[in-house]
């Protein structure tokens, strides 16, 4: 079972729209690896993305085709999880799935509070348990000698790359299965992109990672498999390597080379 | 291969400028290997001085190339096509000023000869394979500026001719050695000339992998010929 998450023959229509904005979509999200969408503006890789933790549900009326299939804790069977209807059930696949935003989001807390607030939600409630768990967070997305003096500053006072960490610890300490970027470091300067980089290439050993990004020399540098899309389509899915340098779809070539239209 | 318009048109511009400042090094290695020939088979000291001499022309065209591509991957970062291009034009270009020192070789023992005024038996034979290697690095320079991988496959063939026409060579040169030990020193410059020719049907045979792996992202270099004819069917 190497596949994390398995995407089946997806459409998608947004509540009110005439059209699909995703045409039967195929593609695995294999455990520990990496996986990139790319795709020109409007093609449907966000909108892929969100429906993999079913964060288009926040809003109800959208319709779902196919399936979008979840490994479950035995490490055998998959549920689908558009077959999720209750609330309880949502939170519960968002918290196996976490998403990261293409802006910040940190709450109006302290930085300590920002991660400690999901963990009390979801029931972890011994104090000790809880320092653990931050320390290891801020650990993991490559925060915590930068603020580990200061854990009972306002989060807002961060730059944005470190408010984009923040924001990756506050995903990891629910113990995510699958973390969904999008976009991640699209509004942070090249050395706090560098460092997302860098920390995506060292979650890949405990995730499994699905991200979506315009820069596609970032996708070339992170990602182990890479998606192309264009009108709700995946045209191409192949081993990154082989998308950018030898693609065998003309329009796939068309687009990483900048011929597009 | 049809490379569609890109959206820059600079980046366009880029790279036709610095294709064709590789088919202009290519004219002037052809140019200086045509003229080295000559030079060996007239005697001729000035075309010989004149080849060493113009040998800075290629050195330049081969750095300045070496710039326009980093300029290249530093602005533009290219993928797929546009990449392997970018990739090809480098070793080239590397071939082709090789392929320079070579004709500068071949300059330099036209010199040898005509100082020493013997001339080596059968001096002529050396023609045929200068003709051959021309051909050979002129079609090569044609299938990159074209794209052909046929015209390409069809120069890799041409260099068993020109290894055959290298051995024969040495053979008869051999023979004459043994019969006139006075004539060894100007048959070793023949020999170091053959040498120097089949060296850049070699390298002709590397422009024309560079192209197979341009137009269809494989690599064939370090394969039999057997193997690539396999490939090209």
């Amino acid at each position: 079972m190497n596949n994390m998450m398995e995407v089946q023959n997806l459409s998608f229509t947004y509540k009110g729209a005439a059209e699909p904005s995703l045409k039967g979509i195929s593609l695995p999200i294999q455990k520990n690896k990496v996986t990139a969408l790319i795709g020109p503006s409007g093609c449907g890789k966000s909108t892929l993305l969100r429906g993999m933790n079913r964060i288009h549900d926040l809003y109800p009326g959208h319709q779902y085709d196919g399936a979008i299939q979840l490994l479950n804790k035995d490490g055998e069977s998959y549920t689908d999880i558009l077959s999720l209807k209750k609330e309880a059930e949502m939170i519960r696949l968002r918290q196996r799935v976490g998403m990261i935003f293409q802006k910040p989001t940190p709450f109006p807390m302290t930085i300590h509070e920002n991660i400690a607030y999901g963990l009390k939600l979801s029931g972890v409630k011994k104090k000790a348990d809880i320092e653990e768990i931050v320390e290891k967070s801020l650990r993991d997305a490559a925060l915590w000698t930068e603020v580990k003096e200061r854990l009972g500053h306002d989060a807002r006072g961060l730059s944005g790359g470190q408010q984009q960490r923040l924001c990756i610890a506050r995903a990891i300490a629910l113990k995510p299965e699958v973390i969904l970027f999008d976009e991640p470091t699209s509004a942070l300067d090249p050395i706090s992109t560098l460092a997302i980089e860098e920390m995506i290439s060292v979650l890949r050993e405990d995730y499994s990672i699905c991200i979506v990004t315009h820069n596609m020399q970032q996708a070339a540098r992170i990602s182990d498999y890479t998606g192309f899309m264009y009108l709700g389509e995946m045209i191409e899915f192949d081993q990154t390597d082989t998308i950018f340098m030898q693609p065998s779809v003309k329009q796939t070539e068309d687009y990483i080379s900048g011929r597009f239209g | 291969m049809s490379m569609g318009q890109h959206i820059s048109h600079r980046f366009d511009e880029d790279i036709e400028a610095v294709t064709s400042k590789v088919l202009m090094m290519g004219g002037v290695v052809h140019q200086q290997v045509e003229r080295a020939v000559s030079a060996l088979l007239t005697c001729d000291r000035v075309l010989a001085e004149k080849v060493i001499a113009d040998d800075v022309k290629v050195n330049t065209l081969d750095v300045k190339i070496d710039e326009m591509c980093n300029r290249i991957i530093v602005t533009r970062q290219p993928t797929a096509t546009d990449l392997r291009l970018v990739m090809a034009i480098i070793k080239a270009t590397n071939d082709l000023e090789r392929m320079g020192d070579e004709a500068k070789r071949i300059a330099r023992q036209a010199i040898d000869i005509s100082k020493r005024g013997v001339l080596p038996e059968l001096f002529e034979s050396i023609e045929q394979m200068a003709v051959r290697v021309k051909e050979m690095l002129n079609k090569s320079l044609d299938a990159f500026a074209r794209k052909d991988i046929d015209a390409a496959f069809t120069v890799i063939g041409l260099d068993k001719k020109v290894d055959k026409d290298y051995e024969n060579l040495t053979r008869q040169q051999i023979t004459h050695m043994m019969e006139d030990p006075r004539k060894i020193h100007a048959s070793m410059d023949l020999l170091w000339s053959a040498r120097a020719l089949e060296r850049i049907g070699d390298r002709s045979c590397n422009i024309c992998e560079y192209v197979i792996y341009l137009v269809q992202g494989k690599d064939v270099r370090h394969i039999d010929y057997k193997e690539l004819e396999e490939h090209m069917e």
